[in-house]
């Protein structure tokens, strides 16, 4: 079949073996002028960068300016694994992490991905990979590590629909096999990547038990939105070099101990802590439900009568139990769950039968109670469309609830939604919708594939709609879709999801039983504390390639007790192991305080790079009234006797007012306290009052680069710097 | 299907199966390498764990590395193990083993060179 594509460029490489992790040169191509190069790693670059995210964040300020855009041919997808990716003893270790300018939010994004791209685009010779440049028809990028080439051909594939092209291509590049499947993986976005903004990056993995490629993805951003754009249908990459020392560790004695040791407790613990074995993220399902932090009907309520419906243990049932699910080898954690055996119900693939990857948390709640559906069957038709058409779950389903909620209130109807009724629970016209988005004819579904905040401009000015109070519910931040936990409970998760690099996702800080349920951070200083140490920590896992669920979605049986509470969070023993495998992999010899400097120099130097792009100061922290609390009278009569005690303990009390006047109230409240918020994690961060990095705080962190402090220089104003 | 069945009331703690089995396949007297672990629990009184070819391991093998031959033993391609160590974390009788020598773990595989050698007859091939 390779024969039938027809080849446009070849280009041979030097092998350059992995040694600590590193190969040590990077891979440049371009598919437009169908270029290709490797760029040397310097021991520089990897000491301010790492890996990974950073590697991507430095390829990518190299590769734009100020000025690019999006879809302009100088932005990259650049993809990079990091130093510990790939090592197969420590549970989930086969990560990428993809960096470019966002469609959606004009700035810097990362998202990363399992599968096992990663690790075999080291093994294939590169750290790294840049994609440059926009292809004037279709191409399939091929990474050759046996033979040492990378290929750009003419692509043949009619359906670049993600489960379509990628199972094509594994069987083309392998010799056909089902073992052989296994050293291929493929990055793929899908239909609706080409119109909407919500595009996600598919990468595979080949499953030998199932005998079918499993999808996951960087799916936030519109990663895949951009690959479509470059006319790339999927980048393929292979090879046998496959180990359990590819990594050529300095010392393989750590990562085996360190290991099994983690293996042992997640044999030991799992079924009593997170169930991650049997039913994956979904184990949250009921407990967010418990909380009122479900995100129900576009986050008005936080709980629902129908959870039961979406249980865990519904979803456990669906998922086919025993199969060693991790998305990379050495996963026991092994959440990448599946449902075998099922038969598709509408669109493109009606009446076909298939594996569908998922559904994780996020993706449960986002195509499930967020837009008043409790069916788990449509939510897997959803997820499988999603994933098969390269769109983000988690935007697709905050974005349709905020179609929903525009609905109900009739900001749209009928004639301006092409004859759907879109309100909460309207499955199948909701299944519909999302169908029409990746056929790229309809108005009003482009318009929605744009997201949120392009939304609420397009609803405003196309049919009449109230700009102003849709910018009160429309759950977006920097103008990408809040994943999906009700944010308005707990004031460090205001930070943890809207005083973010690149908007409210799940990446950087989770802190709401923290903050809220075990009333562990009870002062500003507190939360921001909690502000600049876990988005750094979680920072870090991006920069080496670790996936973040085995570092607390299990923790040592004594964890609790051993450590006080606000320590027990940050679970040091594993943070210990993280020390001890980065330092076993790269034979330096950093410690968990040097751990948090590597993120934070990295986290600095992209909030510099989101202020280059004419983003990243305080106005671009936006934050919606619903992220802080009630908006409308539904939401504050949902749990009346809990808010009248939210609005008492601000010192207002609230007899004889109104439920508006009440929610009036504690939104004044709640913004002078958000107000408070972003000034102490500024503060804390090294940042001044615009949220600009300081200079002082640059050369603290060794990230004084001469083009990094212009930038600072250029936008900062005396005015907004801290007294002391 | 045949296995190692060990009888710990016999066994004196000499050392002799570690010494034979790490010669035999590592070519090494290293008891740190040896497929079956004598360990003393007392005066006098020694645990002995090999593996029982329960079979749990096959599945957690994710590249499916591990597989029962003909005898019913779990047997292990070398050339397919990616070196993960699930098969060790999550056997139940703690009988698969890791050392840094090298990155694929390793198992007893019911060869008996042990059994034979064992001077107090502490071990014993069976096929049940």
């Amino acid at each position: 079949m390779t024969k039938e594509m027809k080849l446009i460029a070849e280009w041979t490489y030097e092998p350059s073996d992995v040694v600590k992790g590193y190969t040590n040169q990077t891979l440049y191509v371009n598919v437009g002028k169908q270029e290709f190069a490797a760029k040397a790693v310097s021991e520089e670059m990897k000491l301010k960068f790492t890996g990974g995210r950073g590697f991507d964040l430095k390829l990518l300020w190299d590769a734009v300016n100020e000025k690019t855009k999006w879809n302009d041919p100088e932005n990259e997808i650049v993809i990079s694994g990091g130093p510990l990716c790939g090592i197969t003893q420590y549970p989930g270790a086969g990560k990428f992490y993809a960096a470019f300018i966002s469609p959606l939010t004009e700035q810097t994004y990362d998202s990363n991905a399992g599968g096992h791209f990663g690790p075999l685009l080291k093994v294939a010779g590169f750290d790294a990979i840049e994609l440059q440049g926009k292809a004037e028809k279709d191409v399939v990028v091929v990474i050759d590590g046996d033979a040492c080439k990378v290929q750009i051909f003419e692509s043949i594939f009619d359906d670049v629909n993600a489960y379509t092209i990628t199972e094509e291509l594994h069987e083309l590049f392998s010799d056909g096999s089902n073992d052989d499947k296994r050293y291929v993986s493929v990055l793929s976005a899908g239909k609706a990547a080409e119109f909407s903004y919500w595009g996600c990056i598919n990468s595979s993995f080949w499953d030998i038990r199932r005998k079918v490629a499993r999808l996951k993805q960087a799916g936030r951003g519109g990663g895949g939105t951009i690959l479509r754009d470059k006319k790339i249908a999927a980048v393929v990459v292979k090879s046998h070099k496959l180990s359990g020392d590819m990594n050529k560790a300095v010392d393989i004695k750590v990562l085996q101990d360190r290991g099994n040791k983690l293996h042992r407790e997640i044999h030991d613990l799992d079924a009593q802590q997170c169930r991650m074995r049997t039913v994956g993220t979904p184990h949250l399902n009921e407990i967010m439900n418990e909380y009122h932090l479900l995100p129900t009907h576009n986050y008005k309520f936080g709980a629902h009568k129908d959870i039961d419906k979406i249980h865990s243990n519904v979803y456990e049932k669906l998922f086919t139990q025993g199969i060693p699910d991790g998305c990379w080898y050495g996963c026991s954690l092994a959440c990448a769950k599946a449902v075998d055996n099922f038969t598709i119900q509408t669109g493109p693939c009606k009446g076909k039968v298939v594996t569908v990857d998922g559904p994780e948390y996020e993706t449960a709640v986002a195509l499930g109670s967020n837009v008043g559906v409790f069916d788990p069957y449509w939510t897997l038709e959803g997820n499988f469309y999603a994933d098969h058409y390269g769109l983000d779950t988690i935007s697709l389903g905050t974005g349709l609830a905020f179609v929903c909620e525009c609905y109900e209130r009739g900001y749209i109807t009928k004639e301006h939604t092409a004859g759907l009724d879109l309100n909460f629970g309207q499955a199948a016209n909701l299944m519909e919708l999302i169908h029409r988005m990746a056929l790229g004819k309809d108005e009003f579904a482009l318009a929605v594939g744009k997201g949120v905040r392009q939304m609420k401009k397009i609803f405003s000015e196309r049919y009449g709609a109230p700009y102003e109070e849709m910018e009160k519910f429309g759950m977006e931040g920097q103008g990408i879709e809040v994943s999906e936990y009700v944010p308005k409970e707990s004031i460090a998760q205001w930070g943890g999801f809207f005083l973010t690099l690149k908007g409210p996702q799940h990446d950087e800080a989770w802190l709401i039983f923290m903050d809220r349920v075990n009333k562990q951070l009870p002062t500003f200083e507190d939360k921001a504390e909690a502000l600049h140490y876990f988005p750094n920590f979680r920072t870090w896992f991006s920069l080496v390639g670790l996936c973040k669920l085995p570092w607390n979605d299990i923790e040592p049986a004594d964890n609790a007790t051993k450590y006080r509470p606000q320590d027990a969070a940050k679970v040091p023993e594993h943070v210990q192991n993280y020390v001890d495998i980065f330092n076993a992999v790269t034979g330096r010899n950093i410690d968990k305080e040097e751990l948090i400097l590597m993120a934070e120099r990295v986290y600095n130097f992209q909030r510099v790079f989101n202020l280059r792009m004419g983003k990243g100061t305080r106005k671009d922290h936006n934050i919606p009234l619903r992220a802080l609390g009630p908006v409308y009278a539904d939401e504050w009569e949902a749990r009346p006797e809990y808010y009248d005690n939210e609005l008492k303990s601000t010192g207002v009390d609230p007899a004889g007012l109104s439920v508006e006047e009440k929610i009036a109230k504690l939104q004044e409240a709640r913004l002078a306290q958000w107000d408070k918020l972003v000034d102490a994690v500024y503060k804390r961060r090294g940042w001044d009052r615009n949220g600009i990095p300081t200079v002082k705080k640059l050369k603290e962190l060794g990230m004084d680069l001469p083009e990094v402090v212009a930038v600072v220089e250029k936008h900062a104003r005396p005015e907004d710097q801290w007294e002391d | 299907m045949k296995w190692l069945k060990v009888h710990p009331d016999k066994c004196v703690g000499c050392g002799t199966c570690m010494e034979t089995c790490s010669k035999t396949w590592f070519k090494e007297n290293n008891p740190a390498l040896s497929r079956i672990q004598v360990t003393e629990k007392g005066e006098d009184n020694y645990d002995l764990n090999a593996c029982n070819q329960c079979g749990t391991c096959i599945d957690m093998c994710p590249v499916g590395a591990l597989a029962r031959d003909g005898n019913g033993i779990v047997r292990m391609d070398e050339k397919k193990c990616v070196g993960c160590l699930m098969c060790v974390g999550f056997c139940p009788t703690k009988s698969f083993y890791h050392a840094p020598k090298r990155p694929e773990p390793f198992k007893c595989i019911a060869c008996g060179l042990c059994a034979k050698a064992c001077p107090v007859e502490a071990l014993e091939i069976v096929t049940e």
